[in-house]
């Protein structure tokens, strides 16, 4: 994706604010102009957020189905949450640790650092999921599967779908980490995309930690 | 004309491509992909509109043997004439593939993608690669909902299938599942068991709405970044055209409600497929089985139907300003546009689509008052239901302001946007009536329900877009459309409409319950049969002159009358002021720099009666206070 033919087009120059006429900002405007790199590579961020609250909806809904059949059920059997979990908890509170490191460090110009603690982070995130894998086989060991019970279904569904996330997440690491690898990028507005791919998948991963810790406490709190 | 191309990277822009199949099929141009879902949407609507055809021959000529169909569906039609499933089946799959790919993909995913980067000066989406895979994902869910057509259909398909698992076996001679649009459990998570339709149908239906799901979910990111991030200068929000408005509303409720849906239907599929009990209640007795005396109907306990009600309507109405925000907002525009005045009441417009999407969230009990309901529950869904009115009347009365003492300009698509407000005034107020408890406790599952929902929320939208493609199509295509026989078409499915939905609120308030295949053994009803006539009458009719619509389409993008100026309407927006059809980054790379509101229509003292938002050389700054000074 480096070379690229750039066909953007460019704000007409001199325009805004002639005299008379009403300046699209007014003079001195505190936005700027609308089309400078750093402005255009927020998409990642802004997209990243609105991404989230789409995800965020559909945990509320599968939470909220969870509260209700919890409410209604006569055959609700709180399941032992393996021990593994635990773990996996700390792994991933680890991994949200590290990648935070990552942004800094290509923030202060490190991309050397910024690339080990991006592979640190992927492989904290496949222990994760590798954690995840066993605390349902060690249910599956006890006889425990997704239709065995209510909350076993939910077991399996909410952290199915989380490790879903997680998976989705990894291969934004992967990609991040396979491109800070490539030295290309003097054109102006490389370092602001990659700064703002790295936002956007470290703003990801943090939600996904906190939305992990969210359902956790839910599987062993409310039951 | 562009200095600085060079200095300024760009991951996401890409020259125009060459060959056919980047340029047409795998494209990441947003004004093809917008073409790509509008015709997605015409060919939907065709097979939604047999559908709707072949229920309403049943309805008022039951037990007439249709020969094709005894050849199409010998199980599901025998003799020709339609079983009571293969009327149900029909139902349902009317019901959803047009809500889901007409309803929302034509008026957001068609002309929103075509029409809302070019309004806003954008060269493209924010996310081209993510705009494409939105329509294919799309593509992808019309494609399994329409092989429920044939696994159901077809007897030896069906039975394919059945390798797959007892849930998977189809081929019950229906046209997919039994369920209606709304996939009531627990009828619909019981599998094979429950009935005709309910095997391979019914999964192949949550399978494809959960691809939908994703497929708008990234249409609605990126419509939402876009419109956050790529606003070209001077474009504040506040001198946005409504049409954006009503995109970028459609684009909030699509991404906050779809997500819904996507984890009833991951339930619901869990639940069909892996044996949960989400909502599949204890002690069910279906088709002369109790749940867990068969191997065919395992042991369920203690799971809510009312659960998916829930999931479903918390979606469900949203769904439903999902198909008609846009419609609106294609509406004002238009309607300034012909009667050459700003829209009345710009911010009251926006504020009102977005109360609508506000309130729209929270009313999605009204559907659910007789599912069993607390009554306190149910006055607080009452109220909040009524309180739309206020937001909806809001608007009205800006259409009807904007058109007061107007020298209105009589286009077809000004017809089709008149057209849009009286069919939104008509279908919206039985929505006063029926979101009352009291009133909707005798009411709901008659035909009011479905005389009001098709009038607001399917013919009203659709004749937004209509409207929105006679405007919009000169500069889509470079040609225009032919304006007689877009004034015959008006007419006629004008008329036509009202004379199918009117006559439905009289057949629900005397009790005619909907989704009934035929209604020869009710005595009560049999003085209401000549009306059921001429409603299929009236439905015959409108169909055919779609006919003509699609002549008209077809015709004109290669035979119509040329383009001759890049503004013909005389409108003010973005899109006017660039080539037509549009470049491929839409402005030939210099965007525009917006100084004006979007209706500046009729400014006391302007040389000419529009200035359009592009202009420098107008001395009045701002007509109508709507482009965020003061």
């Amino acid at each position: 994706m480096a070379t690229m033919v750039s066909t953007r087009p460019v704000i007409q120059k001199g325009a805004g604010g002639g005299p008379g006429m009403p300046g699209p900002n007014g003079n001195g405007s505190k936005r700027g102009p609308f089309r400078e790199p750093d402005s255009r590579a927020n998409r990642y961020r802004i997209g990243m957020w609105v991404g989230l609250a789409s995800i965020a909806m559909m945990f509320t809904s599968l939470s909220s189905a969870y509260i209700v059949r919890s409410g209604t059920a006569a055959d609700w059997v709180p399941l032992r949450i393996p021990r593994v979990m635990f773990l996996s908890t700390a792994l991933i509170l680890i991994s949200s640790v590290t990648i935070e490191v990552a942004r800094r460090k290509l923030k202060q110009g490190f991309t050397e650092r910024y690339s080990r603690y991006l592979l640190l982070t992927g492989i904290l995130g496949v222990a994760f999921l590798g954690a995840q894998i066993i605390s349902w086989r060690q249910l599956a060991s006890q006889g425990i599967y997704v239709a065995t019970h209510p909350h076993s279904s939910f077991f399996y569904l909410l952290t199915g779908a989380h490790g879903v996330h997680i998976a989705g997440g990894l291969l934004a690491l992967g990609v991040l980490w396979l491109r800070s690898r490539r030295k290309s990028g003097n054109s102006p507005g490389f370092a602001a995309t990659r700064q703002a791919t790295a936002d956007a998948v470290s703003i990801y991963w943090h939600f996904m930690d906190g939305l992990w810790i969210y359902l956790f406490l839910l599987l062993i709190l409310w039951r | 004309m562009a200095e600085h191309q060079e200095d300024v990277h760009e991951v996401h822009r890409h020259p125009a491509p060459t060959g056919f199949i980047r340029k047409y099929i795998f494209s990441i141009d947003h004004k093809v992909i917008g073409i790509q879902y509008i015709m997605l949407a015409l060919a939907a609507v065709i097979v939604g509109m047999i559908m709707s055809l072949l229920m309403r021959l049943n309805l008022s000529w039951p037990g007439t043997s249709w020969p094709i169909l005894e050849t199409l569906f010998p199980t599901g039609a025998p003799g020709g004439v339609m079983t009571p499933e293969f009327y149900l089946s029909l139902v349902t799959m009317h019901g959803t593939i047009m809500v889901f790919f007409v309803l929302t993909t034509a008026p957001q995913g068609g002309f929103g993608n075509y029409f809302l980067p070019i309004q806003i000066g954008a060269e493209d989406m924010a996310f081209p690669y993510l705009n494409m895979l939105s329509f294919w994902v799309t593509l992808v869910g019309f494609i399994v909902i329409l092989l429920a057509i044939f696994v159901e259909g077809n007897q030896s398909l069906g039975e394919a299938f059945t390798a797959l698992g007892p849930s998977f076996a189809g081929g019950s001679g229906t046209v997919g599942p039994i369920g209606g649009w709304t996939g009531y459990a627990p009828l619909s998570t019981l599998g094979k068991i429950a009935g005709p339709g309910q095997g391979a149908g019914m999964n192949l239906w949550v399978i494809s709405i959960a691809i939908f799901c994703v497929g708008s979910l990234l249409g609605a990111l990126n419509f939402i970044t876009t419109l956050l991030n790529m606003r070209t200068k001077g474009m504040s929000l506040m001198r946005m055209p409504l049409t954006c408005w009503a995109w970028f509303t459609t684009a909030v409720l699509a991404l906050l409600s779809f997500p819904v849906l996507l984890g009833g239907g991951i339930l619901m599929l869990l639940d069909r497929i892996a044996g949960t009990s989400f909502f599949i209640p204890s002690g069910l007795y279906v088709s002369g089985l109790l749940s867990g005396t068969n191997p065919n109907f395992p042991l369920h306990t203690g799971g809510s139907p009312i659960l998916w009600q829930h999931l479903f309507w918390f979606f469900g109405h949203p769904e439903v300003y999902i198909a008609i925000l846009p419609g609106m907002g294609a509406t004002s525009h238009i309607l300034a546009t012909f009667a050459r005045k700003p829209v009345f009441g710009y911010r009251a417009m926006v504020f009102a689509i977005f109360a609508i999407g506000l309130l729209g969230f929270f009313v999605w009990g009204h559907h659910m008052f007789i599912s069993g309901m607390s009554p306190y529950s149910a006055i607080a869904f009452s109220v909040l239901t009524l309180s739309i009115g206020v937001p909806s009347a809001v608007k009205t009365f800006n259409w009807l302001g904007t058109l007061w003492g107007a020298r209105i300009r009589f286009t077809t698509a000004m017809l089709f946007a008149i057209g849009f407000v009286s069919l939104f005034v008509a279908g919206g107020i039985t929505g006063l009536i029926l979101g009352q408890s009291s009133l909707d406790l005798p009411m709901h599952d008659t035909y009011i329900v479905p005389a009001h929902f098709h009038l607001v929320m399917g013919v009203a939208s659709i004749f937004g877009m209509f409207a929105a493609l006679y405007f919009w199509f000169p500069k889509m295509f470079g040609r225009f459309m032919n304006e007689t026989i877009g004034r015959i078409h008006f007419w006629i499915t004008f008329i036509g409409v009202y004379t199918i939905f009117v006559p439905m609120h009289i057949m629900g308030i005397v009790g005619m319950p909907r989704r009934y295949s035929s209604f020869t053994e009710y005595r009560f009803l049999d003085s209401l049969h000549p009306l059921v006539v001429l409603v299929s009458v009236a439905a015959i009719v409108t169909i055919t002159v779609q006919l003509l619509f699609y002549f008209n389409v077809f015709w004109s993008i290669f035979k119509g009358k040329k383009v001759t100026n890049d503004n013909p309407w005389e409108a003010t927006t973005l899109e006017w002021t660039t080539a037509t059809p549009p470049p491929h980054d839409n402005f030939a790379g210099v965007l525009p720099v917006v100084y004006h509101g979007p209706y500046e229509f009729a400014v006391p003292g302007a040389p000419k009666d529009y200035i359009m938002q592009t202009d420098t050389t107008a001395e009045v700054p701002s007509g109508n206070g709507h482009n965020g000074k003061h």
